[in-house]
C-alpha cells in the first residue's frame, strides 16, 4: 500500500516537475524543474521495481550503511568545496580567472557562495549527519529510528546540495550570506530536516542506556536551533510561482537582524554546538578514556545555548541598527569567551594522563589541534566584536582569516580526525593504511592553515588601517584600488595556504580509500571478546 | 501586544526565568550524589561499541 502511495507522490511531482519547466520564467529555476523531474522519475522507476516484491527482512544491529555513504559524501564534497576556495582564491589575485567564456557562471560572485555552501553546509553538514547517526545509535544502543528515514535524509541533503550549487551558477540567489538557496530549494531542505530530527529524536527515545549521552545533547541542539533558524530566516514570498525570485517579508534593518541572528548561530549552532558533540564522542574514543569533567561538559552545554544566540548584532557594528542592540550582541560575544574556553579545557583534559598518545597517534594529534583551533578562534571571535576592534576590522580581510581558522582549524580537523576514526570502524578494517599518510596530512594541513591565517591578518589590518588613514586636511590617503593592489602578495601566499590545505585533503582521500580497498577485515571472532 | 509590551516582559520575567533556570542547571549539576551518575554517562562511548543493547545478551550465550 505504501509504495502505491509513494508511486503516486513520486509520478505526480515528475509531473508538475515537468510543467514547472515549461512554465519556467527563469533559467536556475528551468533547470531545477527539470533536476527534480529527472529524480522523481528515477525514484518512480525504482520504486516500482521494488513494489510487490517480496521485502528482505528487517536488519539487525547497527544501520551503518547510510553513516557510510555519508562518510564517502563528506569526503566528496570536502574536496569539491576545498578546490573551489582554493580557484576563487586565485581568483582574488589574478582577476584575469573570471573567464568570459563562462558568461558570468565562472565568475567569483557565483562560485563565492558555491564555495561556502560546499564548505559549509555539504562538507560539514554530511559529516554532521553522518556523526551524529553513529553516535547517537553507539550512545544510545539502538538501532537508527525510522527504517529507510535515514537513507532519505541523506538524499534529501544530497538533492538540496545540488539544487543550491546549480541555483548560485546560475544567478538565483536571495542574497543572504549563508542562507543563499531560494525558496522551493528552503522548503525543501526544511522537509528533510524535520525528517533528520524525527531519526535522531526517535533513536534517542529508543535508547537503552539511561542518560542522554552529552554529544547527543549537542547535535540536538544543532539540528533544533538550525531548523528554526532556517525558517525564520527564510521567511519570503515568491514572486511568481513558476520562478527562482522572492521577496523577503522583513524589510531593512529588521531583516539585517534577522538575517545575522541566523547567521552567527549558524556559526554557533552548525559549526560549533554540531561539531562538539563530535568532539565529545571521538576524542574520547580516540584516547580512549572517558572526557575529563562531565559536569564541566554539561555547564559547557548550556552556557553556550544561552549565550550564543544573542551574539548575532555584533555583525552591525556602526548600521542602523540601535546602539543598545549592538552593545548587547559584544558583551554577549565576550561571555561566550567562558564556555568556549571551558569546552576546549575539556576536550584538551580528556588526554590528561595520555599525552604520550600525542607523539605516536596522529589522529589523536589531528583532534587536538583542532581543539586549539577552536581555542584560538573562540578568543579571536569575542575580541573582533568588541566596537572599536570591529571598526577596524570589519569588511577586511581579517574576517576572512578568522573564519578559515575557525572552519579549516576547527571544524576541518575535528571532522579529518573522526573520519580517520570512523572509516576503519565502517569497513571492518584492522587499521588505517598508512599512518605517516595522516602524518603528512596533518601537516600539509597546519601549514596551510597558519599561511592562509596569516596571510590574512596581515592583508586585513594593513586594509583597515589604509582605509582609515587620513592626511593633514583630514581627506583620505589611500582609494580603494589602492588596498587592492598592496593586497596581492597576502592573496597569493593565502592561495598557496589553500592548494597545501586541498593537498592534505586529496592524501586523507587516498588514505581511506586503500584502508577500505587494502586493509586485511577484521576477524569476526574478535567483536565478541570486546 | 506590541513591541514594548514584549520588551518590557523580556527585560524583567523572561529574563529572570531563564537566568534562574541555568543557574539551576549548574547547581543540579553539582548536586549530592551527581558523581556516580556522571562517571557511569562518561563512560557510555566505552559501551555497545559493535551492537545495540538488545542483541548483545544472544550473542553472549552462543559463546
Amino acid at each position: 500500500m505504501w509504495d502505491y502511495l509513494k508511486l503516486a507522490i513520486l509520478g505526480l511531482t515528475a509531473l508538475l516537475a515537468a510543467i514547472a519547466a515549461n512554465y519556467a520564467r527563469d533559467l536556475a529555476y528551468q533547470v531545477h524543474a527539470i533536476i527534480i523531474m529527472l529524480v522523481a522519475s528515477g525514484v518512480f522507476l525504482w520504486t516500482l521495481r521494488q513494489t510487490e516484491e517480496p521485502k528482505p527482512a528487517a536488519e539487525q544491529g547497527y544501520a551503518d550503511g547510510v553513516i557510510r555513504a555519508g562518510v564517502i559524501a563528506t569526503c566528496f564534497w570536502g574536496v569539491t568545496g576545498f578546490l573551489v576556495g582554493t580557484w576563487i582564491a586565485f581568483q582574488l589575485a589574478f582577476p584575469a580567472l573570471n573567464f568570459e567564456l563562462f558568461n558570468g557562471a565562472g565568475n567569483f560572485g557565483r562560485l563565492r557562495p558555491l564555495h561556502t555552501s560546499a564548505v559549509i553546509f555539504a562538507f560539514g553538514g554530511n559529516a554532521l549527519i553522518a556523526t551524529s547517526f553513529y553516535v547517537v545509535q553507539r550512545t544510545s544502543a539502538a538501532r537508527l529510528w525510522g527504517g529507510n528515514l535515514g537513507w532519505f535524509v541523506f538524499w534529501g541533503y544530497q538533492l538540496f546540495i545540488v539544487l543550491a550549487a546549480t541555483g548560485y551558477l546560475l544567478g538565483a540567489t536571495q542574497s543572504k550570506e549563508y542562507a543563499e538557496p531560494e525558496w522551493y530549494v528552503d522548503l525543501w531542505l526544511t522537509v528533510v530536516w524535520l525528517a533528520y530530527l524525527a531519526v535522531f529524536m526517535g533513536t534517542i527515545i529508543r535508547r537503552k542506556e539511561p542518560h542522554i549521552y552529552v554529544a547527543n545533547w549537542f547535535y540536538l541542539s544543532f539540528i533544533v536551533t538550525v531548523a528554526m533558524l532556517h525558517v525564520v530566516n527564510n521567511l519570503s514570498l515568491p514572486v511568481s510561482i513558476f520562478g527562482s525570485k522572492s521577496v523577503q517579508v522583513f524589510a531593512g534593518v529588521q531583516d539585517a537582524m534577522t538575517q545575522w541572528w541566523y547567521g552567527h548561530n549558524a556559526v554557533g549552532f552548525f559549526l560549533t554546538a554540531g561539531f562538539l558533540g563530535m568532539m565529545y564522542y571521538f576524542v574520547p574514543k580516540q584516547a580512549e578514556r572517558p572526557v575529563y569533567s562531565y559536569k564541566l561538559s554539561i555547564i559547557h552545554f548550556w552556557a553556550l545555548i544561552f549565550l550564543y544566540i544573542w551574539a548575532g548584532p555584533h555583525h552591525l557594528h556602526y548600521t542602523a541598527l540601535p546602539d543598545w542592540a549592538g552593545t548587547l550582541g559584544m558583551v554577549f560575544s565576550v561571555i561566550l569567551w567562558m564556555p568556549s574556553w571551558g569546552g576546549m579545557i575539556n576536550g584538551l583534559m580528556t588526554l590528561s594522563g595520555a599525552w604520550d598518545k600525542l607523539r605516536t597517534d596522529p589522529v589523536i594529534r589531528m583532534m587536538v589541534i583542532s581543539i586549539g583551533f577552536y581555542g584560538m578562534s573562540t578568543f579571536e571571535g569575542p575580541m573582533m566584536s568588541i566596537r572599536a576592534v570591529n571598526s577596524l576590522s570589519h569588511y577586511t580581510d581579517w574576517t576572512i582569516g578568522h573564519v578559515h581558522s575557525g572552519a579549516l582549524g576547527w571544524n576541518g580537523m575535528i571532522t579529518f580526525g573522526a573520519l580517520y576514526f570512523l572509516v576503519p570502524k565502517l569497513w571492518q578494517r584492522e587499521r588505517l593504511y598508512s599512518l605517516a599518510l595522516v602524518n603528512w596530512h596533518f601537516w600539509l594541513a597546519t601549514i596551510g592553515i597558519i599561511l592562509y591565517a596569516a596571510s590574512m591578518w596581515v592583508t586585513g589590518i594593513m586594509e583597515g588601517l589604509m582605509w582609515r588613514e587620513v592626511d593633514a586636511n583630514g581627506f583620505l590617503v589611500n582609494s580603494f584600488a589602492d588596498t587592492v593592489a598592496a593586497k596581492f602578495p597576502m592573496y597569493v601566499v593565502r592561495a598557496l595556504g589553500g592548494v597545501m590545505f586541498l593537498s592534505g585533503a586529496l592524501v586523507m582521500c587516498y588514505n581511506l580509500w586503500m584502508t577500505v580497498r587494502s586493509q586485511p577485515a577484521k576477524a569476526t571472532a574478535m567483536a565478541p571478546a570486546e | 501586544m506590541n513591541y514594548h509590551i514584549l520588551r518590557e516582559i523580556a527585560d524583567s520575567w523572561v529574563l529572570l526565568a531563564m537566568f534562574i533556570f541555568f543557574i539551576g542547571c549548574v547547581i543540579w549539576a553539582f548536586r549530592p550524589g551527581s558523581r556516580q551518575v556522571h562517571r557511569d554517562t562518561a563512560n557510555i562511548p566505552f559501551r555497545h561499541e559493535d551492537k545495540p543493547a538488545n542483541e548483545i545478551e544472544p550473542a553472549e550465550g552462543a559463546n
